[in-house]
């Protein structure tokens, strides 16, 4: 009796699980809506005050002049904004005069991830006039690690909902703009039209070669109305994959664009992102800070921009070394001398085709469905205990992370010089299989991470003579999703 | 002529993930000078040991990777007609694109 009220127990315990789940993340949800309100409260709570504190110094003036003009600043910062940045204002190569110049700038950072956190909590603190923030992702908890602006409260929530939050917790002064939507060519002119620098935070080439185009005709159309021809949109470019790190400033006063550097992309194949080859977290922290000082010297107009040179970061070796790179290229298809490249042209163009990079890959289907099976059916053949060799072909570092029992692990990059390897598993199982008297040939079942090079090795398997080779649909993702929600992912 | 040569931005994996090469190259026959030309077909032969279609495409760096001699741009120098000298720094990256 005891025992069945102890089951009962266990099962309403187990029911109640997946409620408190829903309540927390219901609470978190609050709590950020909290915080938001509780930071713009405290912005509106520090200019009332401000606006105050100017009347009781004005002492009866009825004109409604600036704080700063009261207190004979021409420089126009407020009291409380002289002690808020006082310590870059101390600062001589920097002083009043870059602080007022920042203060009166916007910035827009594309991307809130591992390059965007650092950048923006530099950028909000250091006080711009506008902070412009732009993401259509979420927040995921693989992404804690280097994308430190976010917290695990905002786990399932816009990047951009989570990163202005932060941004506004630490200075609750500036304007902050939030776009929760991905940049297009149908939204990019629109939107980098009403910032002064763009801070490119993105992890991709298509996204990498869509701003420098914009930036370039944004500049143009600058240059046009104001009828200066220097003035121009420059992009601060930073990028950061395993231990390695790259900056550098296009598109400023005669320097290079994107293009000018790399006029044909690079083949997909050498177009690594982080989630997939990896990337220690402060690589991309590095850069980003490093993106956040170049942009408030272009913005406060202090020092030399990096422009025409390029920093390389080597975090393993602990090496940094500036290159001097090509300056504007006049044979360039977008900033050169005969460039025919247009606000309409930029709108029809299309970056994915272009980088043969696409941003929303639907899955690989290079099998026919006999040559392939759901990891449900794998996990029949399991339970059967159907003769089999398990195949797995992701790197071995991946391997080393998880895998499923009883699988041999030869990476794809290897598969054809360890042929023997499975060969020699497939004997060894055949024979256990005459022992027990089985007639069945064991077949090849081939995983991978998320179902694509096990197509690509099931394909080649098939051409050297392994007839039975099947892929597993979705590898080790759709193992966790459909089959064992316990078994990690990454 | 004694160069030191290195990959960065990835390409290193392409030469057993060894960053830095101190190599020694010698004149091509009948030539006075080493050319960049050169110095690339000596080391897609000599240093690069998997996939060289990752490190050149025709007989010039694949796009996507920057040529420093001497922490410069090639295309300042003239790219391919180059010319290196004794104890020359050569770089070459793969541009990254990661965030
Ligand atoms: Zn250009």
């Amino acid at each position: 009796m005891q025992v069945l009220l102890l089951f009962a127990g266990m099962e309403s315990s187990g029911g109640d699980s997946s409620e408190i789940v829903r309540e927390l993340e219901d609470l978190k949800l609050q709590k950020a809506e909290i915080e938001h309100r509780i930071s713009a409260l405290e912005a509106k709570l520090q200019e009332t005050a401000a606006v105050e504190r100017c009347d009781a110094v004005s002492n009866g003036h009825s004109s409604p002049t600036s704080p700063a003009f009261e207190h004979g600043l021409d420089h126009g910062l407020s009291p409380d904004q002289i002690y808020r940045y006082s310590r870059q204002l101390l600062l001589p190569s920097f002083g009043v005069e870059g602080q007022s110049n920042l203060l009166k700038s916007s910035v827009l950072v594309i991307g809130a991830g591992g390059l965007g956190s650092p950048a923006l909590l530099y950028l909000a603190a250091c006080g711009l006039g506008r902070l412009g923030i732009i993401d259509h992702d979420v927040v995921e908890l693989n992404n804690m690690h280097r994308q430190i602006i976010h917290t695990e409260a905002f786990i399932g929530h816009p990047k951009v909902k989570s990163a202005a939050a932060a941004c506004r917790s630490v200075n609750s002064t500036i304007e902050i703009d939030e776009y929760v939507e991905a940049l297009r060519t149908s939204n990019a002119l629109e939107i980098l039209s009403q910032y002064d620098i763009i801070v490119d935070a993105t992890d991709n080439p298509p996204s990498r070669y869509m701003i420098s185009d914009c930036c370039v005709l944004l500049g143009k159309s600058l240059s046009e109305s104001i009828d200066e021809c220097f003035v121009k949109q420059p992009l601060v470019s930073g990028a950061a994959l395993g231990m390695d790190g790259q900056l550098t400033v296009y598109n400023h006063k005669g320097g290079p664009c994107y293009r000018c550097l790399f006029p044909t992309p690079p083949p997909t194949t050498a177009c690594q992102r982080c989630s997939d080859s990896g990337v220690l977290g402060v690589v991309p922290g590095v850069i980003g800070c490093l993106q956040a000082l170049e942009t408030i010297k272009l913005a406060s107009k202090v020092g030399e921009p990096l422009s025409e040179r390029m920093l390389l970061f080597d975090a393993l070796s602990a090496r940094i070394r500036i290159v001097k790179i090509r300056g504007k290229s006049a044979q360039c298809t977008v900033c050169g001398d005969n460039s025919s490249f247009s606000k309409q042209l930029f709108k029809d163009f299309d970056y994915e085709d272009f980088t043969q990079f696409p941003l929303s890959a639907g899955p690989l289907k290079l099998l026919p469905a006999e040559s392939r099976i759901s990891s449900k059916e794998f996990k029949e053949i399991l339970q059967k205990k159907e003769g089999h060799v398990l195949l797995d072909v992701r790197p071995s570092h991946h391997y080393k992370i998880v895998s499923l029992p009883d699988s041999l692990n030869i990476p794809f990059a290897n598969l054809e010089a360890r042929l023997n390897e499975l060969t020699s598993a497939l004997k060894e199982k055949e024979d256990g299989h005459v022992n027990t008297g089985s007639c069945t040939n064991p077949s090849v079942y081939v995983v991978c991470r998320r179902g694509n090079d096990s197509q690509r090795a099931v394909q080649y398997l098939r051409e050297s003579g392994f007839d039975s080779a099947k892929d597993i649909v979705g590898g080790l993702e759709a193992w966790a999703t459909d089959v064992n929600p316990n078994f990690p992912t990454y | 002529m004694q160069l030191t040569l290195e990959f960065g931005g990835g390409l290193e994996l392409l030469c057993d993930s060894e960053k830095i090469h101190k190599v020694n190259v010698d004149l091509p026959n009948g030539e006075d000078d080493l050319t960049m030309k050169h110095l690339l077909s000596w080391v897609r032969t000599n240093v690069i040991k998997e996939r060289p279609e990752m490190f050149m495409k025709g007989d010039t760096v694949r796009p996507g990777v920057l040529v420093l001699v001497n922490d410069c741009d090639w295309e300042l120098s003239g790219q391919l007609d180059t010319t290196i000298e004794d104890k020359d720094v050569i770089v070459f990256i793969s541009t990254l694109h990661g965030g």
